[in-house]
């Protein structure tokens, strides 16, 4: 319906003032809802003046549910499986959350070993998350193998967490209180082989396609977004980190057990494609540091803390955020003092940071469109929620 | 800063600003009409410095509808929470997509959602939802629709 009103009006223009009006000559396009470059659903109005991109807007909505609403009449144990729908590929970050939400609210003291093998986890999934964004990011930009590549790691990673979790994408892994069950006695066994495996991979990744001059071509300098803009747009995560904005959750406000270990967080300054290509690639350097760490030293004992079996939160508000595999998730619960949440929010990542994708397109050509929304690891339902 | 220095700063600023110190951050009521000012003192006071906001929402209590803004500086790391009563017939607010450009897609969430109206933003129409839902407001608490919601 929005197409063709746009284009008459500006066809419209462009009669009754003889091409003279600013905007006359422009030409609007859809890319989406259905396009490969968008990863989903995601449906963009562009402006173009030739080449060069004037305006970019993003219609949402396709995959909408409501999960909100939803949430709403839902307590506080069955709402947690709604959240791994929304970012399918950070799905035990977003259970994460949410656990945290009602952990705090409840003040429920988790287990040592729940909160280890949570960032066990946690850092899995990043890991998996990156490498397919890093195999759809290669293929966006015209290069097909790395996408194998990618694939072959993040199976062996799925398949840890379909032994674990008995899921392969929406784990439902966490409850509040710990986790669901116990680990698989094989866990840490294929976690170390996988880390050995992936650890002889990571190099190859940047022999195919980082030290590519055709493809660093096409992403330095593409996509600027000033450091100013980034917290601005409220981008966070690898795309406000790729502008040199310090905004891991994990460093500034530590939770789990992420102030056990070491790791570093990474910042570049490049504040184009290529600045958020490389966090994502050394993010995953420094996932496998935490493993390293954990894996030989997750503590015995209880899996899980001893809940109530129907979860009251007190009357009040309770807001934890998480870092996804793409950025901030903040979960913001108010509560009435019942069994379900009188309102519930979900402060998605993919929303704030594709708001910047406007910033970013602006004065550059339609060619690059794809390498800018590809770094910005778009996942359509975490936007749409 | 901790929260009783923010506190006292703000009250310097705003003296007709109300407290809510139960939570982990300081919540700050402040009315619809002092907000537009307040928010560009809040962005650009040099020991506030909230440059980054986190979260936008609005929350319906039946009887008013709260808008809830969750502020963050990226050079103190302090964290502080606005909320603003509106009435529910006539919800009505300035926007502050100016200061903090994260608000102008959020807002227009929180408008087709919760049908608060956004005064002087530039581009006030439905994001989500599609077409024809204009005044629907689906997140308001007594919104009913038989076909498409469940209810448990």
């Amino acid at each position: 319906m929005f197409r063709e009103t746009e284009i008459l009006q500006t066809a419209s223009q462009v009669s009754s003032t003889g091409g003279d009006l600013e905007g006359a000559g422009d030409l609007v396009i859809n890319v989406g809802p259905q396009h490969p470059a968008t990863h989903g659903v995601l449906h963009l109005v562009i402006t173009l003046n030739g080449e060069t991109i004037k305006k970019v807007e993003p219609h949402l909505g396709y995959i909408h549910r409501s999960i909100e609403k939803m949430c709403e009449s839902l307590t506080y144990r069955q709402f947690i499986y709604v959240t791994s729908r929304m970012d399918y590929l950070s799905a035990h970050m977003n259970n994460h959350a949410c656990a945290l939400c009602v952990e705090k609210g409840m003040q429920i003291e988790v287990p040592e070993r729940a909160k280890v093998v949570r960032v066990i986890m946690d850092e899995l999934t990043r890991i998996a998350s990156h490498e397919l964004w890093w195999g759809a990011m290669a293929m966006d930009v015209g290069a097909f193998t790395p996408f194998f590549h990618a694939f072959r790691e993040r199976e062996t990673i799925n398949e840890i967490m379909e032994e674990t979790c008995g899921a392969r994408l929406t784990m439902n892994y966490y409850v509040p209180g710990g986790l669901m069950a116990e680990l698989h006695p094989d866990f840490q066994k294929k976690v170390k082989s996988f880390i050995t495996l992936f650890k002889s991979k990571i190099d190859e990744y940047d022999e195919l396609v980082t030290g590519n001059i055709i493809f660093q071509n096409r992403m330095k300098g593409v996509g600027y977004l000033s450091a100013e803009d980034a917290v601005s747009f409220g981008c966070s995560g690898p795309t406000a980190r790729g502008s040199g904005v310090s905004s891991d959750i994990r460093k500034l406000y530590p939770y789990a057990a992420y102030d056990q270990v070491q790791f570093d967080e990474v910042l570049e300054n490049g504040c184009d494609s290529f600045a958020r290509y490389m966090i994502r690639i050394r993010e995953m350097k420094q996932s496998v540091r935490i493993i390293e760490q954990l894996i030989d030293n997750i503590p015995e004992g209880d899996f899980q803390a001893k809940t109530k079996a129907v979860l009251k939160l007190p009357k009040g508000e309770f807001y934890t955020r998480v870092e996804t595999a793409r950025g901030e998730l903040g979960v913001y619960i108010v509560s009435e003092g019942g069994t379900t949440p009188y309102r519930i929010k979900f402060r998605s990542p993919g929303f704030s940071n594709l708001s910047a994708l406007d910033q970013m397109a602006r004065g550059s050509k339609l060619g690059d469109l794809v390498a800018m929304m590809g770094t910005l690891d778009l996942v359509i339902p975490d936007i749409d929620r | 800063m901790q929260n009783e220095e923010l506190k006292s700063r703000i009250t310097e600023l705003l003296p007709a600003a109300t407290y809510d110190e139960s939570g982990e951050w300081l919540n700050i009521n402040v009315e619809p009409s002092d907000w537009p000012a307040f928010a560009s003192q809040l962005r650009t006071d040099a020991s506030l410095s909230f440059d980054y906001m986190f979260c936008l929402t609005c929350i319906d209590w039946k009887t008013h509808l709260t808008m809830v803004y969750h502020l963050s500086s990226t050079a103190f790391r302090h964290n502080i929470v606005i909320k603003s009563k509106l009435d529910r017939n006539k919800p009505e607010i300035r926007t502050v997509c100016t200061l903090w450009k994260t608000a102008e897609l959020h807002e227009r969430e929180v408008y087709e959602m919760f049908g608060v109206h956004f005064t002087d933003h530039p581009d006030l129409r439905l994001l989500i939802l599609p077409e024809g839902w204009e005044g629907k407001n689906p997140m308001r608490k007594d919104y009913e629709d038989p076909i498409n919601m469940i209810k448990l």
